[in-house]
């Protein structure tokens, strides 16, 4: 019973991580892209295009944190202060990029330095949390707990691999959200982006994918151990048919299906850590239930969360829908 | 720079710098999100153009405000875990779930609503507009519930037990969420919210109405705020008297060290008006007081004997002369903005609001008072705390999470010098657009994210009165 409640907790932190890795990771990409925009109109058009829904999209990251903080606190303890470094400096990186959102409009003379700062924030948080997040698959040290390792653990040719695989992969995400919003020559660039990124993306996911079973054997079992390891065989599969919807998408010049692909990819990927990461929350020795909160505690948040998730969800969903639809660039997004 | 400070010392230096900077913003953002429902429930029902030139104009710079509180607020629910490992494994299990609820039933409301209220009046309609615009200062109320009952819980912690790895169990969470000191502490920290913005938007309309003493939109808000100022704070006053015996009940030793009680009063105790705390003899240098007031405020009787930091052991004091300085300067400056509400009421049956110089120059002066009277008073609150993250049961020194000097110092410096260009020249932006007038529909370049594209468009049709250039 009590390992149920915190199985379904960890169901919902993957949940709330998912979620910030596709909303925000658009809205991340999108930045990374900006200095490659040709004018100031198409800048314009970028960063309107999330203008609206990017306070919500980054709410999931604060409901990551502090959700893993409520269920699982002896995680939260553990995992802050093991990737201090990284997790300090995408905050920072996320106060750039928040604050440019209005700063940029308010100023002629600094709108460069605003510009630059959306930019800058977004690669620079982008890349911490790929850092982070290769820094978790390669696993952390615990002793009485308490993180025991050193300050510098979390730098790794194999975490610095999955920064840039975060980099490219949210780049990706981007391009193709544009192609869904914009229309005329920032859609024709950016689909040309999303060809060099889609095939950048596939292979930094494979390289990834080839390295990670060698941080840990263990990963490697679970793989091939899974229960009738049909999981293990459908992953390849539907990826597969992601890639080749992605492409066609690209070529028959659809407006969703290469963003909804991508989506898809980030998705399957994330399971994929999942499978690996399954049964511990804080890789190699700390599982769910040995984090988890006492019994009162998740009960307790799980109420809120049965009752208020759906809620946002529906909301959420109903801000996109508002302001759904391409962008047009004359009239502009109203 | 950092070079002789523990790591302790240093990570509640940060937490201090970091949580300071981002409480200015929630007490501006709170107070102005209910300002906007009034302002566009007011245009909506009288159809008066003053008010949607209003709303426009305070809209913007919500956005603004908006925007620093979040990416500070960030920050912080990443700080309990980054240098409060230790309390964080605690305390988590008791104040996860709330600040989870408060993401959860607050965070997502308002991010969730503020892009169709600040972008989406024209897609919407009026009604999903207002509804939208609701939703926003719903959520910073709610927002502020939360976080003050988990902060009030790690001062007067009460529903909880404690497990054999030594964390605190949630046993009844009724209990937690309403602990002794939150009622007291949320009415409190709401209404220094509202009177924070009362101040703000006094003292812009009080500035425009210097330059020019018919401007329709400066002489609405100051008759506003001025009519908000009067009310709210002979209120607040008497919840902070409220407030303060509570403390008194539950967390005595702050309380000696505010009033400045070095020594027990057996026989009544004197109100220290002013005076310099001196740590080493314990006593209150040069003190100005007036026998036996502090009993009578605080038991009703003049004679009613006060312990006072004698009898509390050394290493469970807090620092005093802080307390007593913050103290009084909130106190100070609420008994000034009393003045000043009572002073244009005063003007208001004259007749002469809008007409009184020295009023409005004294409302433009009083204008950051409330921000300095909220931090005065966090102050008061968190350093009274010491030495304890929970009160009088987790050390701040047991609470610290396993890091370095030279990790912390590191973060501490980036984030000073971040916070201060960043939210320096957020700033600068807001005082930019409050020095001019709200009947210029142009307050930055351009109107703002999104509209930039039809700004001229937008603009002319939400600020019908007067689009000069
Ligand atoms: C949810 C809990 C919480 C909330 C809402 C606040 N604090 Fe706090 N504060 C803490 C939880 C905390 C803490 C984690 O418990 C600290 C860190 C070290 C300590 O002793 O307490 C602390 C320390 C701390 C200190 C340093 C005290 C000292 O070391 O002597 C100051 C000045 C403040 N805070 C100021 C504030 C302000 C201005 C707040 C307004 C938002 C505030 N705190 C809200
Ligand atoms: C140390 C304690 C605190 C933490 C960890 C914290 C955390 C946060 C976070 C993460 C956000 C951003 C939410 C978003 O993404 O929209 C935020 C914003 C906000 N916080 Fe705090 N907060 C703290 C203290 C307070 C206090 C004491 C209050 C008020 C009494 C408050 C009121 C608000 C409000 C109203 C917002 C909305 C943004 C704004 O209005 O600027 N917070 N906070
Ligand atoms: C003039 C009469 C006032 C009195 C007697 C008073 C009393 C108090 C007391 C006793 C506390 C500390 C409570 C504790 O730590 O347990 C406090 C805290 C505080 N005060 Fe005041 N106060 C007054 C005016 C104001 C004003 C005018 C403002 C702001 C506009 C303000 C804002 C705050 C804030 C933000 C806190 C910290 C949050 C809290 O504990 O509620 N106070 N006040």
């Amino acid at each position: 019973m009590y390992s149920d409640l915190a199985f379904i907790w960890a169901g919902l932190i993957a949940f709330a991580v998912l979620t910030y890795v596709v909303l925000d990771g658009f809205d991340l990409g999108l930045g990374i892209l900006f200095p490659f925009a040709k004018s100031d109109h198409d800048r314009d058009l970028m960063m309107n295009s999330v203008a609206p829904v990017w306070d919500g999209n980054e709410t999931w990251l604060v409901l990551g944190g502090g959700g893993l903080f409520a269920v699982f606190p002896l995680a939260y303890a553990i995992v802050l202060p093991a990737l201090y470094i990284p997790i300090i400096i995408m905050l920072l990186a996320l106060v750039f990029r928040g604050v440019s959102f209005e700063y940029r409009w308010r100023t002629k003379r600094w709108k460069a330095v605003w510009d630059f700062a959306f930019f800058g924030g977004s690669l620079v948080a982008a890349f911490s949390q790929g850092i982070a997040l290769g820094a978790l698959v390669q696993g952390i040290e615990v002793v009485d707990r308490a993180y025991a390792g050193g300050w510098f653990d979390w730098l790794t040719p194999f975490s610095v691999l999955t920064g840039v695989a975060v980099v490219v992969g949210y780049a990706l995400l981007g391009a193709t959200w544009l192609v869904l919003k914009t229309e005329g020559s920032l859609e024709i660039q950016m689909r040309r982006y999303a060809y060099v990124l889609g095939v950048a993306t596939l292979s930094l996911i494979g390289i990834v994918s080839v390295f990670t079973p060698f941080q840990d054997p263990v990963y490697f079992e679970r793989w091939f151990n899974l229960p009738g390891s049909l999981w293990t065989m459908s992953v390849p599969l539907i990826m597969i048919g992601l890639v080749w919807t992605f492409f066609r998408g690209l070529n028959d010049h659809r407006a969703a299906s290469p963003f909804l692909s991508v989506l898809g990819w980030f998705i399957v990927s994330f399971v994929g850590i999942g499978i690996s990461f399954y049964p511990m929350i804080v890789p190699p020795s700390l599982s769910i239930w040995e984090a988890a909160a006492p019994e009162s505690s998740l009960a307790f948040a799980l109420v809120g969360a049965v009752i208020l998730l759906p809620i946002i969800l529906g909301y959420t969903a109903y801000s996109y829908w508002v302001f759904r639809g391409k962008m047009d660039p004359n009239e502009g997004y109203h | 720079m950092f070079e002789n400070l523990t790591a302790e010392t240093l990570a509640r230096m940060q937490f201090a710098f970091t949580v300071s900077f981002h409480i200015i913003f929630p007490a501006f953002s709170i107070g102005l999100a209910s300002f906007l429902a009034v302002l566009n429930g007011l245009w909506l029902m009288t159809r008066n153009k003053t008010y949607l030139t209003l709303f426009t104009y305070w809209k913007k710079i919500f956005a603004v405000a908006f925007g620093m509180g979040v990416v500070s607020g960030i920050v912080m629910s990443y700080q309990f875990g980054t240098n409060w490992s230790v309390f964080s494994d605690k305390a988590g299990p008791v104040v996860g779930p709330m600040m989870a609820y408060e993401v959860m039933s607050a965070f997502f409301l308002e991010a969730g609503f503020l892009g169709i209220m600040l972008f989406g009046r024209d897609r919407v309609g009026d009604r999903l507009h207002m509804f939208a615009t609701l939703m926003v200062a719903v959520g910073t109320l709610t927002s502020a519930t939360w976080i003050l009952s988990v902060n009030s819980w790690m001062q007067t912690p009460a529903g909880y037990g404690v497990n054999d790895v030594g964390q605190f169990i949630p046993l009844d969470w009724w209990e937690i969420v309403f602990n002794p000191s939150f009622p007291y502490r949320l009415v409190h920290m709401v209404l220094a919210a509202y009177l924070t913005t009362s101040l703000v938007v006094g003292a812009v309309g009080g500035l425009h109405l210097l330059r020019d003493r018919t401007n329709a939109e400066a002489r609405r808000m100051f008759s506003m705020a001025m009519w908000m100022a009067a009310i709210v704070t002979p209120i607040q006053i008497f919840a902070g008297d409220a407030h303060g015996l509570n403390t008194l009940e539950h967390q005595p030793a702050k309380i000696m060290a505010m009033e400045g009680h070095y020594d027990s009063h057996p026989e009544g105790a004197p109100l220290i008006l002013f005076g310099i705390p001196n740590s080493k003899e314990r006593t209150i240098d040069y003190a100005i007081e007036i026998p036996k007031v502090s009993s009578l405020i605080l038991h009703h009787d003049l004679n009613a004997p006060m312990a006072g930091l004698d009898t509390i052991p050394d290493d469970e004091e807090p620092p005093v002369a802080i307390l007593f300085w913050s103290f009084r300067i909130m106190v100070g400056l609420g008994f000034a903005m009393l003045g000043l509400g009572v002073w244009s009421l005063f003007a208001r049956w004259r007749g002469t609001l809008y007409d009184c110089k020295w009023l409005h120059r004294t409302a433009l002066l009083m204008g950051p008072t409330g921000f300095v009277a909220v931090l005065a008073g966090w102050i008061t609150t968190e350093v009274g705390r010491q030495p304890y993250t929970v009160y009088g049961l987790l050390r701040t020194s047991d609470s610290l999470a396993p890091v370095d000097a030279p990790a912390v110092a590191t973060s501490l410096l980036a984030f000073i010098v971040v916070y201060f260009f960043v939210f320096g020249a957020g700033t600068f932006y807001i005082l930019r657009m409050m020095n001019k007038p709200a009947s210029t529909a142009k307050l930055g370049l351009t109107d703002g994210p999104i509209r930039a594209v039809v700004g001229a468009a937008l603009s002319l049709q939400e600020t019908p009165s007067g689009a000069d250039k």
